[in-house]
């Protein structure tokens, strides 16, 4: 087989077992959706940490910004919002299917548009800062909206707000979210297949090689920046609203700016996935996703030691990742599991 | 939500209770945060684990007073643990991220910080607790203003702390060695000073500097294993509004939070407490960075 046709018969695997997944194991519907979320988590990160070389702690941000403005609004369409979050659930919300999915398309709609809107304005704020400061100005982002959220009486404040209940089968439910999950992630892998092949894909590799240098050959940085920020935030908007519904109940700490968990997942799976890659980061996600699934099973209690120290292993001894290693142990046949412009553009940095 | 704002106008003398607060709290941030600064400037190490280091020593003080000895003479012993602490992580973890990039060390003493936090958790407990150290409590201005005099005592220790590690750096061999270092490192090992040794020992200075500041905190105020983060970031606030080389800087920006902290949570809510200190990092870091635009502006 030549080589395109073996990828397309990668992808056509691929996309054939996430298909077939729910159906032949319903009973992991749940868990099988949240492994697209976290190839989501982690390949938008890696916009960001890898491919451009500003690594943040805060893009769970956009996650719970999407997940609130979703919730917001599919409330907000049909009932007073200050009134249903203050009943405390008193106020039950009924709806149509048709009233449910008019709310739920406008509200993955609107957290898309919202969180690129985010994006701009943070962008502004927080691109200034390089290195470190970067990481920590973002983690800092990140930890004041979940408090400014808490306090915030009308949105639920830290009580959380629970989302409108599916009118139908609670299967089909299942299904419908995984299948949003799904098309989320391979969209977003799609795109940023495609993306990191342009000539934007090679412009936020030299702002990563060398910014300076970089605006020195004309390259306008803030504007590709904000651009790679909105892409990332555009993405986890949509999978932030889409988990928001899958939990059916969300508060800002633990379920939409999960910090220390979803928030440092993302850059774990990438550093273990290999950053800079465009598979590394779905490979980490997979590997980390049952990995994480099974200490959270047999070492309970122990699981965020194990987590802690897989961090630290991974950074000091591993930080190149699965592909990194990979393409420094078998250059030759690398070509087979990657897309050559991406390899060939994300080589550099050695 | 302003209502508070009133009874301070009606009653200045209230002012004075959280000024004294602040004054107190804000010590112990101040000491924390030297620590980091001290660290950050020597060896270019962002320890995000420096708020659990800070809990660590806290939570010993507590266990000793549970078995009969005093929280003050759990001081020394927390100052030790916590320097032998810090000497092994700088062995295991530190000394492997000093020469890589910037995210590096963040992200290997965050995921330090994890562990700690949960191993804290397991042999501790998740209870917020507090180290009984039976003084009694001021009371000042008929009933309006009351001072504990533990936290008059904390902040005598503070200042007591923050003498000796400043004379410490100025006058001893080694002090001037980690002075040497922080200026140039290259040139400090072309004169001989073993920089690793160097490195290694100020890790294990700040670990215990911060172990210090946790058994103060735990007298004056509540400890809790997943409290560090916030202890982090307060460190991380104070260091960056003051710039690492600065210590009268970073003893004011301590002072400084530990005021805000008060009032925030006294005019808005104990609950706005929290996103005051994660606000003001935001709020201190654009601040940087629009003078750093404005000094690249300059230079260009």
């Amino acid at each position: 087989m030549s080589q395109p046709l073996k990828l397309a018969a990668l992808y056509g695997a691929i996309v054939a077992a996430g298909i077939a997944a729910p159906l032949v194991f319903p009973e992991y519907t749940f868990q099988l959706a949240v492994l697209w979320i976290m190839i989501l988590f982690a390949l938008t990160w890696d916009i960001n940490g890898g491919q451009m070389g500003y690594n943040s702690l805060g893009n769970i941000f956009f996650f719970g910004a999407g997940m609130y403005i979703c919730a917001l609004t599919q409330v907000g369409l049909y009932y007073d919002i200050g009134e249903y979050t203050a009943s405390s659930g008193e106020i039950k919300i009924d709806y149509t299917l048709a009233q449910y999915f008019n709310g739920l398309a406008l509200g993955i709609v609107l957290a898309a548009i919202g969180c690129v809107a985010l994006a701009v304005v943070f962008g502004r704020v927080v691109f200034g800062l390089r290195g470190p400061y970067f990481a920590i100005g973002t983690l800092g982002v990140a930890l004041a909206s979940a408090e400014l959220m808490g306090t915030w009486g009308w949105v639920g404040a830290g009580g959380g707000i629970s989302l409108p209940v599916y009118p139908g089968d609670p299967d089909q439910r299942a299904l419908l979210y995984y299948f949003l999950c799904f098309a989320a992630a391979i969209a977003t892998f799609a795109f940023l297949r495609w993306l990191y092949g342009t000539s934007f894909g090679l412009a936020v590799n030299a702002i990563r090689d060398d910014e300076e240098k970089a605006e020195a050959m004309g390259i306008h940085t803030t504007r590709y920046k904000t651009v790679a920020w909105a892409i990332s935030g555009f993405f986890l908007g949509i999978v932030g609203a889409v988990f928001g519904n899958m939990t059916g109940f969300i508060e800002p700490l633990e379920v939409a700016f999960p910090t220390t968990t979803f928030g440092i997942f993302m850059v774990l799976m990438v550093l273990l996935g290999g950053k800079g890659t465009l598979w590394g980061p779905v490979i980490g996600a997979v590997l980390f996703h049952v990995l994480k699934e099974v200490t959270w099973t047999y070492l309970l209690g122990w699981q965020w030691i194990v987590l802690g120290a897989l961090i630290i292993v991974n950074v000091i001894f591993f930080q190149q990742g699965i592909m990194g290693w990979m393409r420094e142990k078998f250059p030759e046949r690398f070509g087979l599991v990657v897309d050559r412009r991406t390899t060939i553009s994300s080589q550099e940095d050695g | 939500m302003f209502s508070n704002l009133t009874l301070l106008a009606q009653a200045p003398v209230l002012n004075i209770q959280l000024l004294l607060d602040g004054l107190f709290i804000g010590a112990t941030f101040a000491l924390a945060a030297y620590g980091l600064a001290l660290v950050w400037g020597v060896m270019n190490v962002k320890n995000l684990c420096q708020g659990d280091m800070v809990i660590l020593g806290g939570f010993i003080a507590v266990t000793l007073s549970k078995h009969g000895l005093h929280p003050i003479l759990g001081l020394p012993v927390a100052i030790v643990a916590l320097f032998i602490y810090g000497w092994i992580v700088y062995r295991l973890i530190i000394c492997r991220v000093i020469e890589r990039d910037l995210f590096t060390s963040l992200l290997a003493t965050f995921g330090l910080a994890i562990v700690m936090a949960q191993s804290m958790n397991l042999i501790f407990g998740p209870e917020v607790t507090t180290a009984e150290s039976g003084f009694k409590t001021l009371v000042l201005f008929d009933g309006l203003v009351t001072v504990a005099e533990i936290k008059a005592v904390s902040l005598a220790l503070a200042a007591a702390l923050a003498t000796v590690v400043i004379v410490f750096m100025k006058r001893s061999r080694m002090g001037q060695a980690i002075r040497a270092t922080a200026q140039d490192a290259r040139a400090a090992r072309v004169m001989g000073i073993d920089t690793d040794r160097v490195y290694q020992f100020t890790y294990a200075l700040n670990a215990a500097i911060c172990g210090a500041a946790g058994v103060l905190i735990s007298m004056i105020w509540t400890i809790q294993p997943f409290f560090g983060i916030s202890h982090s970031i307060r460190a991380f606030v104070i260091v960056t509004a003051a710039g690492f080389g600065n210590l009268p800087g970073v003893i004011l920006a301590g002072f400084g939070l530990g005021f805000a902290e008060q009032y925030s949570g006294f005019l808005l809510g104990a609950q706005f407490q929290q996103a005051t200190v994660v606000g003001l990092l935001v709020v201190v870091l654009v601040a940087r960075q629009i003078q750093q635009a404005r000094h690249r502006r300059a230079v260009a």
